[in-house]
């Protein structure tokens, strides 16, 4: 419809009604204010101009109820505040405009505490700096006597709220980490600048010459900055996952007696309820089938690509998609002990490896924080030999202690990480956190799942060619009114003529469509279904002669073969991944067939079919245990134990809910070749980071010998540190600069298809 | 030195002046939509603010 919402007409053919959130759902995802008044959050991650705001605002306040209606472009959401007993048509409204819109958890709208610590700590810390920088400029100009004591004394005032406010972040980590006989880059730095600032006050109260109120509290500012930077990165990522769509049921109908229908949230939901599950939801809970058939969409669940078709009495598990009909269900077991849960408790069992991860950064602060303490203290320890005078020992003890203070070290690993995150950012993966970029940049072996990540998980037609046009537009036509994966892969090819509309149209959930035109039945589905005029197998039996056709009074007139199809560019990634040396396999719950046809053809050498989720788990930890550090790129729940399992994990964002919560990259368009990007830049930023430390060491090793003799003047200490640092983020820079701009990407922001 | 006594008073006062009118912006919300705001002068139509800008205030 408009300039600025790519993807918006091809949105609108994926709208379809019923995979809107119920008027239920949304009322139970939304806050109430009191007064009758609710507040909703939608995520609307097509809104991004000026315009788009105005059309959203303007069409959303106009609805019946509305009070108001604000969107957010930064965080790409819409809060509409409404009254009334009947939930204003928010989806369908935006639905018809062209902007895709995704219900929000009410608590995952809250507001980001953190981040406004770190932003007041800023503040402050960047008011005092300023301030007692200049002061200290007119002490280094050659300020004497009561002039320069009272400039002291100012300083030290202005530095206690600082020290007090911003400080207190470093010194709170600090002491967590001693207190757990554990060691981090804040220890070095809290001990730093509490020594700086008393052995500051004591000259002051001497009249002495020197004071470092400028080093304590600029080295506060300057990693103040790089905490913040990092942590609104992280922030950034974070919301763009939790902005996709949810893909868990929020909550189903429940008949009561077997009469009354009462919309429950999915924690209420017990084993022994019925439920109703219309076409186009998700199951749930896990349950028996008391009533109904229907073709279920597993691939989530299970991995398996091709449809199950159900009937009373099956058993079906949460988290599987009810395509074709509705069905009643009878559950079995609470949300709790569901197989979503299930997968949760084997996720948090097989996550060992990760935990044992230390970060770099914690890594060098190990061993740095006892060099330089050691350094001081030895420093002290000979000027008491030498002069015998403890005031002058202590002085320059403390000056080491400053010096080295690990401001650029400080920053050497954040700022990296930034700069990495934001190129990631511009390409379409979020990363949830720096340290998945370290392990990244470490693996050898790349796992990839089969359905839904190497593949799309939509089956495409593959013998159209092949088939008799007029009948392909029967099919076609036939096909729109099923939402069923192969109807929807046939109805693509629907448009082309005009065909005369059938007289009557019925889908016959689990078998297939039959229309009448013009005294013909036609019939598209299952071929035992269809071709009721041949000797093949009875209704409900698969098997032997399955697959798909469409027949005309009972006669199989043409057979369609369907493909899962790859994702764009699967093979290319898979390919730079072997490039850049990694082993790459497939684990798969599908079928052996199914995975070796897609091993074949994007050129994968190794590949493990019908793996249960555990199956997965236990072949990544053989893989670990024989020293190698696995990449487990998955999309379903019955991937999400293997992500925790795996040394780093991705996932795309049409992955069920917990398997993106547990990723740590997700990526949003629906290239693959997202996955050998974020190793590349992992690596790069890797790299980087080694430079850095190693910068960061080297400045040590010229400006320490300086102090230990004891020649470091406040004026000294503040050059040297600030260009330690500025060289750091300079170098982090580089990696914005040398990679070439991918901002103009191919594919625009994936549309995530109700599957 | 006479100057000094007065002059860094008000160096300092106006300095947390400014100090003072970020934070408040800070909490009143107008930090939260940066982008938007840039997009919002472009659009024709009455800006007062709504009260959902200040969401700060309403958060449990």
């Amino acid at each position: 419809m408009s300039c600025c919402a790519p993807g918006a007409e091809t949105a609108l053919d994926v709208v379809d009604p019923v995979a809107l959130p119920s008027s239920d759902e949304v009322r139970l995802a939304s806050r109430s204010l009191g007064g009758g008044t609710h507040q909703t959050a939608l995520s609307v991650p097509t809104v991004h101009c000026g315009a788009c705001i105005h059309i959203v605002e303007t069409a959303l306040s106009t609805l019946e109820g509305v009070e108001s209606a604000r969107v957010n472009l930064s965080t790409k959401r819409v809060l509409v505040r409404w009254h009334g007993d009947q939930v204003p048509p928010f989806f369908a409204t935006l639905g018809r405009l062209g902007y895709r819109a995704y219900l929000f958890d009410p608590e995952t709208g809250k507001g980001d505490t953190i981040l406004s610590e770190l932003i007041r700590a800023v503040a402050v810390s960047g008011f005092a700096a300023a301030n007692i920088m200049l002061l200290s400029v007119s002490v280094w100009s050659g300020a004497q006597g009561a002039t320069r004591d009272l400039f002291h004394w100012v300083s030290a005032l202005i530095a206690i709220p600082a020290l007090a406010f911003a400080g207190g972040i470093y010194f709170r980590s600090a002491w967590n980490a001693l207190r757990h006989g554990r060691m981090n880059m804040d220890v070095p730095i809290a001990v730093g600048i509490s020594l700086a600032y008393a052995m500051s006050l004591y000259e002051t109260i001497t009249h002495g010459e020197y004071a470092y109120f400028d080093a304590s509290v600029s080295l506060l500012f300057f990693l103040l900055i790089g905490r913040t930077l990092d942590h609104v990165m992280r922030e950034r990522a974070r919301t763009a996952v939790s902005g996709l769509s949810r893909l868990a049921a929020r909550g189903a109908i429940v008949l009561r007696r077997g009469r009354v229908r009462e919309y429950l949230p999915v924690g209420e939901i017990e084993a022994g309820m019925d439920l109703m599950i219309a076409a186009g939801e998700r199951v749930p809970v896990d349950g028996d089938i008391l009533n109904g058939s229907s073709d279920l969409d597993c691939s989530l669940v299970s991995g398996e690509s091709t449809p199950r078709m159900v009937s009373p009495g099956a058993h079906i598990q949460a988290g599987t998609l009810n395509l074709t009909g509705p069905l009643t269900l009878r559950a079995t077991a609470a949300a709790k002990d569901s197989f979503l849960a299930e997968m949760v408790r084997l996720m948090e069992a097989a996550e060992g490896g990760r935990s044992q991860y230390r970060r770099i950064a914690d890594r060098v602060a190990g061993l740095y924080a006892p060099v330089v303490h050691l350094a001081a203290l030895v420093t002290f320890l000979g000027w008491m030999a030498a002069s015998g005078d403890w005031h002058l020992a202590g002085t320059i003890a403390i000056a080491v202690l400053i010096i080295t203070c690990p401001c650029a070290l400080g920053l050497a690993v954040p700022i990296v990480q930034v700069v990495a995150a934001r190129r990631l950012f511009d390409a379409g993966v979020m990363v949830k956190d720096g340290s998945a970029m370290e392990r990244l940049a470490a693996i050898d072996t790349a796992a990839f799942d089969k359905t839904g990540t190497l593949t799309l998980g939509r089956p495409r037609l593959v013998n159209a060619p092949s088939i008799d046009k007029a009948l392909l537009a029967i099919a076609a036509e036939l096909a729109t009114h099923s939402r069923h994966p192969f109807s929807k892969a046939i109805a693509a090819f629907s448009g082309s003529c005009n065909q005369q509309r059938p007289a009557s149209i019925s889908e016959h959930p689990g078998f297939g469509i039959e229309a009448t035109t013009q005294g013909q039945v036609w019939r598209l589905g299952r071929r035992e279904w269809a071709e009721w005029k041949a000797y093949c197998g009875g209704e409900g039996q698969h098997g032997t002669c399955s697959g798909t056709v469409l027949s005309r009074n009972g006669v199989v007139v043409a057979s369609f073969d369907f493909e899962d199809a790859a994702r764009p560019d699967a093979g290319t990634a898979v390919k730079e991944l072997k490039d850049a040396g990694l082993s790459v396999e497939i684990l798969s719950g599908d079928t052996g067939k199914a995975c070796r046809d897609v091993a074949r053809s994007l050129g994968i050498g190794s590949f493990m079919p019908s793996l249960l989720p555990s199956g997965k788990v236990e072949h990544i930890e053989a893989l670990t245990r024989a020293g190698r550090k696995v990449l487990m790129v998955g999309d379903g729940l019955n991937d999400t134990p293997a992500l925790g399992a795996a040394h780093v994990s991705m996932a795309p964002a049409t992955a069920a809910d917990i398997g993106r919560n547990a990723a740590d990259f997700v990526f949003l368009r629906e290239s693959l070749l997202a996955v050998p990007l974020a190793l590349d830049i992992s690596r790069k930023a890797g790299r980087l980071i080694r430079q850095n430390v190693a910068i960061a060491i080297v400045y040590n090793v010229f400006s320490v010998p300086i102090a230990i003799s004891g020649h470091v003047t406040p004026l000294i200490a503040a050059i040297a540190m600030s260009a330690s640092s500025l060289i750091v983020v300079a170098n982090a820079m580089r990696l914005q600069a040398s990679t070439k701009p991918a901002r103009k990407a191919r594919t625009p922001y994936m549309v995530v298809q109700p599957r | 030195m006479t100057t000094l006594v007065y002059l860094i008073p008000v160096a300092l006062f106006l300095g947390a002046l400014g100090l003072a009118g970020f934070l408040w912006a800070l909490r009143s919300g107008q930090y939260e939509d940066l982008e938007g705001a840039a997009e919002r002068i472009l659009i024709d139509r009455d800006d007062r603010p709504d009260g959902l800008t200040g969401r700060a205030k309403m958060r449990p």
